[in-house]
């Protein structure tokens, strides 16, 4: 293996393991759960991209055939990350009266989804009379 | 008929590609075996899934998908050196509401995803009638430029793919 290989897949290591490093850093020092859920959906996809590239490479490189399951993995990580972390802050958003007081208002006749259900007859200027009634009470 | 034998031909097309990179072989008999797989489990799943979502512009969702990678990087910088350099609690993070003109919900599924894999952005929830989305911002000094860089980056180009 040429030795400029070998310093790409070195270096592509370091950076992401300092990313996912940083990733889970942020969930110990950021101050409160919306703020610690953009560590790890950002900072590890990075991380884990990085490594994935570097382990692409190593392959290809030393044994000679591409090994292709990585990019399922980077595909399966962007799938799931971005859910994960909405079903976290909705349930965070149940949770928590403090966070349900920051929400920023809809600019709609209804509420969020987690606390609304969907009205009966959602569309394009649909939506008239939900909402009105059975609007949850925020400070 | 043809609707008939293959209601999402993306779908098995997709289906038979991830199958033939999770047997990490490129041989016949696994490609045949992915294109199976692919038929079969989009004419089973049909029914939970009656309509059929067209991509009007493969270039564009090309183009998005680039644009989509390099924020990803960017972004990833920018929250690093957030997490690294500034205490938690001086960060500026706030909720924003996104107004959404598009109406297909694979393409809020894919902007929802993009806002949270993007600079300092999470997407929270969607509005009860989804036509707004409920993001918040790590660090924001301008709520408004916020939603517009969305909306143009983002939701102007995904209007072009799926609608």
């Amino acid at each position: 293996m040429a030795f400029w290989i070998e310093l790409i897949i070195a270096a592509l290591i370091v950076i992401g393991a300092l990313f996912l490093f940083v990733g889970s850093l942020a969930l110990a020092r950021l101050p409160d759960t919306m703020r610690r859920l953009h560590g790890p959906t950002k900072a590890t996809t990075l991380g884990i991209g990085a490594m994935l590239i570097a382990s692409m490479l190593f392959f290809l490189a030393a044994k000679g055939n591409p090994s292709v399951a990585e990019i399922l993995i980077s595909l399966f990580l962007f799938l799931t990350a971005p859910v994960s972390a909405h079903f976290v802050s909705k349930a965070h958003m149940l949770r928590s009266s403090a966070v349900r007081a920051q929400l920023s208002p809809t600019g709609r006749a209804v509420d969020w989804a987690t606390f609304e259900a969907e009205p009966k007859e959602a569309g394009p200027g649909g939506a008239k009379e939900a909402g009105s009634i059975n609007e949850p009470e925020r400070a | 008929m043809m609707e008939r034998i293959l209601p999402h031909p993306i779908l098995s097309a997709v289906l038979a590609l991830v199958w033939v990179l999770l047997i990490n072989d490129f041989s016949v008999g696994s490609i045949v075996m992915g294109v199976l797989v692919g038929l079969v489990v989009a004419k089973l799943t049909s029914i939970y899934w009656p309509e059929r979502p067209r991509l009007h512009d493969p270039l564009v969702a090309l183009e998005f998908l680039v644009v989509v990678i390099w924020d990803i990087v960017v972004s990833n910088v920018i929250v690093a050196y957030l997490v690294l350099f500034r205490r938690g609690d001086t960060l500026q993070s706030r909720f924003v509401t996104v107004p959404l003109e598009l109406t297909s919900p694979e393409a809020i599924t894919v902007l929802a995803g993009t806002i949270t894999l993007t600079p300092g952005t999470v997407s929270a929830d969607l509005s009860a009638d989804k036509r707004a989305l409920l993001v918040h911002c790590l660090e924001t000094a301008d709520p408004e430029g916020t939603v517009e860089r969305i909306k143009q980056r983002y939701e102007r180009r995904l209007k072009r793919i799926f609608e």
